[in-house]
């Protein structure tokens, strides 16, 4: 593609914007399907029940250590079909894309999208781009879309936590959140922090598949792991006991966070998952776990309990280092913005 | 790939702190309630799990150590009228942009409806917003104790170097030494007692004011004092020192935070707090008027004082019915004592400021808090 910036044209459905699809995006995203370029995508016949999910990306920064908008927009679409048991398929995209950005940034953000398209094995069958006037958008929005087909019957769903199940989570906690803040506040941290956006449907279909009967899995994205955990234990009646001293976090990560005044354990995650399965069947859960160079750091990091004579159903337990035990909370007040 | 977990710094090493919760628990002999005064020290409590393990005798009580606080509805009302001023801005700690004011409108609320409100995190910050919108004029909402004022002031003499006109104050300033007297005095003093056994005394204020400005604790009202570090085993140290203290009758105001506290504290930044600011009558919520316990701008700074310029007065306003933070802040009530505790006041919506600042002891209750 030229170098020449994104012009209002190219949104006007015209011969320039035909330009921009078929020797950008069509050109990274390449398969059959969407190859035929009609007006919506025939997909065909797929097994098993049908699991649909769509979210919008709006971060600042576009690009960071680790990723940029366009893989996140896969990854964290194709996290969330993956975590009610599915094998995604299908994404379409949308871009929203504000006029005058640099032709070379955008398509190193198709081009990761692509990318991590293939790597995830999932196709992007169709999409949409708009060109809104300067100051409509901040540099570029997308919003994509995810369908997958269950394999694990019944799902797992946040309300089936039972007492005796084990908390499992794929590696450490607060990577993207920090990456993205830190950018942000300008803060250079040398540490090598770099955003853990990635797929997780490979090692969700190993799951599965080789241990079975997983009750819950959640990724811990926007609010992190705090706000999933509560995000469990409310709908399932349960308390969540929670080891603070077997919770991973990276070190650069644990000191970018004291420098910024944050908890890691409020911080987005964008390539982690939450696992909560019957305690006899922890171990084989992390051992296939660690198998993935996503899941290397896989930890048990609790236990679901029962309510009892100090706690009530619904809380989350977190055991400090200390020894001593406080609730550990849902995110208040404001979102930390724009982070995913 | 090297993995740490929380808390991993020295002072909460958990066999050190196991070790002092033990002594604490050997030379406790009866009930002991402290009170600290400094936000930090209030969510460290909480977040270490600390408070799970004190002895049983043992009584946290959360004092007016939370700046946004201790700021009085009248002058959350002033910043308010400000805020609805064509040609103004206001820069402000975030903290400051949800607490309720008139009517249960807030900062955050005049924002949405058009006022020009902007998060800083430093008065610097309010300085270059300043620099850059010239045409505006930029005012920052002073809040906070010693800590925070040298810092201001210092803005205010830039400003001024800068000849710098679109930047003002207000100034809601409180010192710390003039609550605790009053604190103290209101309950009676040293005759009938104030049911509060031990001062925890705010490490990072002392930093600035150092140890001498407590000392009338100790002498007029035999309150022992410790100006203590903030990490779980700085707090158990400081509560053995308090709990000696009472057993040998021998109150006193001592330095467990030498570390950071220098005896005399910092006398530059208070060369600098004092040039631009003079003691003066302050309110403070629920406990009213403090007499020199708040600061002023000084005359030869008045044209940067948001006060004069504006010619602002501090609106009377209803008291929020039903709120107890001014009890809370007094130490005479806990938290979840207070009727709308969790019910009507939540940190998602909160009623009183003690829900509203992350520091607030009502938000720790809240967010941190398990049945003992």
């Amino acid at each position: 593609m030229s170098a020449t910036p994104v012009l209002l044209d190219y949104g006007s459905g015209g011969k320039a914007a035909q330009r921009l699809i078929s020797e950008l995006f069509v050109r990274h995203f390449a398969n059959p399907i969407l190859e035929a370029m009609d007006d919506a995508a025939l997909l065909g016949r797929l097994r098993g029940a049908v699991v649909m999910s769509t979210d919008g990306y709006t971060v600042d920064p576009v690009e960071f250590p680790g990723g940029n908008i366009g893989s996140l927009a896969v990854h964290g679409t194709v996290n969330d079909v993956s975590m009610l048991g599915a094998r995604p398929r299908f994404l379409t995209c949308a871009y929203i894309i504000e006029e005058g950005l640099d032709m070379n940034l955008l398509e190193r953000v198709v081009r990761g999208m692509g990318e991590a398209a293939r790597r995830a094995d999932v196709r992007i069958v169709g999409g949409d781009t708009k060109v809104v006037p300067r100051g409509a958008a901040d540099k570029i929005f997308i919003t994509t879309t995810g369908i997958g087909e269950v394999i694990l019957e019944p799902a797992p769903s946040g309300s089936r936590a039972a007492p005796g199940d084990a908390i499992l989570i794929s590696g450490s906690m607060g990577d993207h959140g920090l990456t993205i803040l830190s950018r942000r506040e300008g803060l250079s941290l040398d540490s090598g922090v770099m955003s853990d956006s990635a797929a997780l449907n490979r090692m969700v279909e190993a799951l599965i598949t080789e241990v079975g009967d997983v009750h819950v899995l959640r990724d811990p994205t926007r609010g992190g792991l705090a706000t999933t955990r509560n995000e469990i234990a409310g709908p399932s009646g349960v308390v969540c006991a929670v080891n603070e001293t077997a919770i991973p976090v990276k070190d650069g990560v644990a000191a970018g966070c004291s420098v910024l005044g944050l908890d890691p354990l409020y911080l987005a995650n964008e390539g982690k998952l939450i696992c909560v399965l019957p305690e006899n069947k922890s171990a084989a859960a992390l051992a296939v776990m660690r198998g993935f160079s996503e899941g290397r750091d896989a930890a048990r990091i609790g236990a679901v309990e029962a309510a009892g004579a100090k706690s009530r159903a619904g809380q989350v337990l977190l055991q400090t280092p200390l020894g001593g035990r406080r609730l550990l909370g849902m995110l208040e007040g404001e979102q930390l913005p724009r982070i995913c | 790939m090297s993995d740490t977990t929380l808390n991993a710094a020295a002072f909460a090493d958990p066999a050190l702190c196991r070790g002092l919760l033990e002594t604490l628990e050997a030379e406790l002999d009866g009930p002991f309630r402290f009170m600290e005064v400094c936000g930090t020290h209030t969510v460290s409590i909480f977040r270490s799990g600390l408070r799970s393990l004190l002895p049983e005798g043992v009584i946290h009580l959360s004092g007016p150590g939370c700046p946004v606080c201790v700021t009085h509805d009248r002058e959350i009302a002033a910043a308010m009228a400000l805020a609805g001023r064509d040609g103004v801005t206001i820069a402000t700690f975030g903290d400051l942009m949800r607490v309720p004011g008139p009517g249960g409108a807030s900062l955050k609320s005049a924002k949405a409806e058009g006022a020009q409100v902007e998060i800083v995190y430093s008065p610097l910050d309010a300085l270059a917003l300043a620099r850059r919108e010239k045409d505006r004029t930029v005012v920052f909402l002073g809040v906070g104790f010693e800590t925070t004022a040298p810092t201001v002031a210092a803005t205010m003499r830039m400003a001024r170097a800068e000849g710098l006109t679109n930047f003002a104050v207000l100034a809601f300033h409180k010192l710390v030494p003039p609550a605790l007297d009053a604190l103290l005095a209101e309950s009676g003093g040293a005759a009938q007692g104030t049911g509060i056994d031990g001062f925890l005394l705010p490490g990072h204020v002392s930093t600035i004011i150092g140890v001498e400005p407590y000392r009338f604790m100790a002498d007029r009202y035999h309150k022992p004092g410790v100006v203590g570090g903030f990490d779980p085993a700085d707090i158990l140290q400081s509560l053995i020192l308090l709990i000696r203290m009472r057993k040998s009758k021998t109150p006193d105001i001592i330095n467990q935070y030498s570390r950071a506290v220098s005896d005399q504290g910092n006398p530059r930044a208070r060369e600098m707090l004092f040039e631009v600011f003079e003691a003066s009558d302050a309110l403070w919520r629920g406990i009213g008027l403090i007499r020199q316990s708040g600061l002023a701008i000084r005359d030869a700074y008045a044209d940067y004082d948001a006060r004069r310029r504006f010619s602002l007065e501090l609106p009377d306003v209803p008291e929020i019915r039903g709120c107890k933070c001014g009890e809370v802040l007094k130490g005479r009530l806990a938290p979840d004592g207070c009727p709308l505790f969790g019910k009507t006041c939540t940190p998602a919506s909160p009623v009183g400021p003690c829900m509203v600042s992350t520091e607030g002891s009502c938000a720790a209750y809240f967010k941190y808090g398990v049945e003992k």
